[in-house]
């Protein structure tokens, strides 16, 4: 599933003044991932075992919408794993990262990583 | 009738792609510090630092001299600190945050100024005579530290820190020969048992 959502326009030279292999690593980007606040409830749940939607709320600064939105694809994509629960009378909704998360995660990381290299070697 | 002109589009230059790369990567290390608690708050390093304490607390408990009763003390915290220092280094050596990270600093910062408070009232009260204060004061001080910088770590680490200023409340208001009861159960007692908890459930 989370390969439907990586970006398959390769282009020969990068938009930026980026070609080779900057720019056909740029194509290859996760965009699930890419997009800001993804990244942040990726990264956050990377080192944590897990986190409530509050947590995340707070930690990203952000309003229940769009931790919703986002979470969902995420979930969507089985990057992460969601469970509900109650504490007391009140609802929990807890997020884990899941190991096709991580991955995807390190696949990212390696992408920038690969990115800033290839452009300084340029 | 006037000209019609196309309303021009200022054009920015976006950002160069290893310029954005390396934003997402500050981006993603920032939120992961965000997100961490200092979890290198060392269990078994506590441990050990709560037998030294006991320790002391039996060698002051026959001094009568204030002096080297508060000398032997102090012996005892920079022992304790040196047990600490190795500890953190040596638990962090192994966790996936450096000892330096940004919620470790935050941890050492609000930790600092109570501790630094104590030092000055021990001068202060070693000068004026009340010596038989210093434990209670001590031990507040210390749960007031660890509760403080426990705000950037696991959740027992507050807890401990409040049992410390329990303990230390209710050694200032008790009859001054039970000071080195309370200094034996708070920095002896209270060591050993959360050090063993935080050892067993975070990793040493």
């Amino acid at each position: 599933m989370a390969r439907s959502n990586t970006l398959s326009k390769a282009k020969p030279a990068g938009p930026h003044g980026v070609s080779g292999p900057a720019a056909a690593s740029a194509s290859d980007l996760d965009r699930l991932i890419h997009e800001r606040m993804r990244l942040g409830i990726v990264s956050a749940l990377a080192v944590n075992e897990s986190l409530t939607f509050n947590d995340l709320k707070k930690l990203l600064n952000t309003t229940d919408g769009n931790i919703s939105v986002h979470a969902r694809k995420l979930e969507d994509a089985q990057y992460i794993a969601c469970s509900k629960s109650f504490e007391g009378r009140v609802p929990k909704t807890e997020y884990r990262l899941t190991a096709a998360g991580r991955r995807a995660l390190e696949r990212y990381l390696n992408h920038m990583e690969a990115l800033i290299r290839a452009t300084r070697e340029g | 009738m006037g000209s019609v002109r196309p309303i021009s589009v200022i054009r920015e230059e976006p950002p160069a792609l290893h310029a954005r790369a390396m934003d997402n990567l500050r981006y993603i290390r920032e939120t992961m510090e965000g997100a961490s608690a200092f979890t290198a708050v060392p269990g078994w390093g506590g441990v050990v630092m709560g037998m030294t304490a006991v320790l002391t607390a039996a060698l002051a408990a026959r001094e009568t001299d204030h002096g080297i009763w508060l000398a032997t003390w102090i012996a005892e915290a920079m022992l304790s600190f040196c047990i600490a220092a190795w500890a953190v280094h040596r638990k962090g050596q192994g966790a996936v945050m450096s000892p330096l990270s940004k919620p470790a600093r935050k941890f050492g910062l609000s930790f600092s100024p109570p501790m630094i408070a104590g030092v000055l009232l021990t001068a202060a009260f070693y000068r004026a005579g009340l010596t038989t204060l210093l434990p209670g004061a001590w031990l507040l001080l210390y749960g007031a530290a660890v509760t403080n910088a426990g705000a950037f770590s696991v959740r027992i680490v507050p807890a401990m820190g409040l049992c410390f200023m329990a303990c230390g409340a209710c050694a200032l208001f008790s009859p001054a020969a039970w000071g080195n009861a309370y200094m034996a159960a708070g920095f002896g007692g209270l060591h050993i048992l959360f050090g063993f908890v935080i050892a067993r459930r975070h990793g040493g």
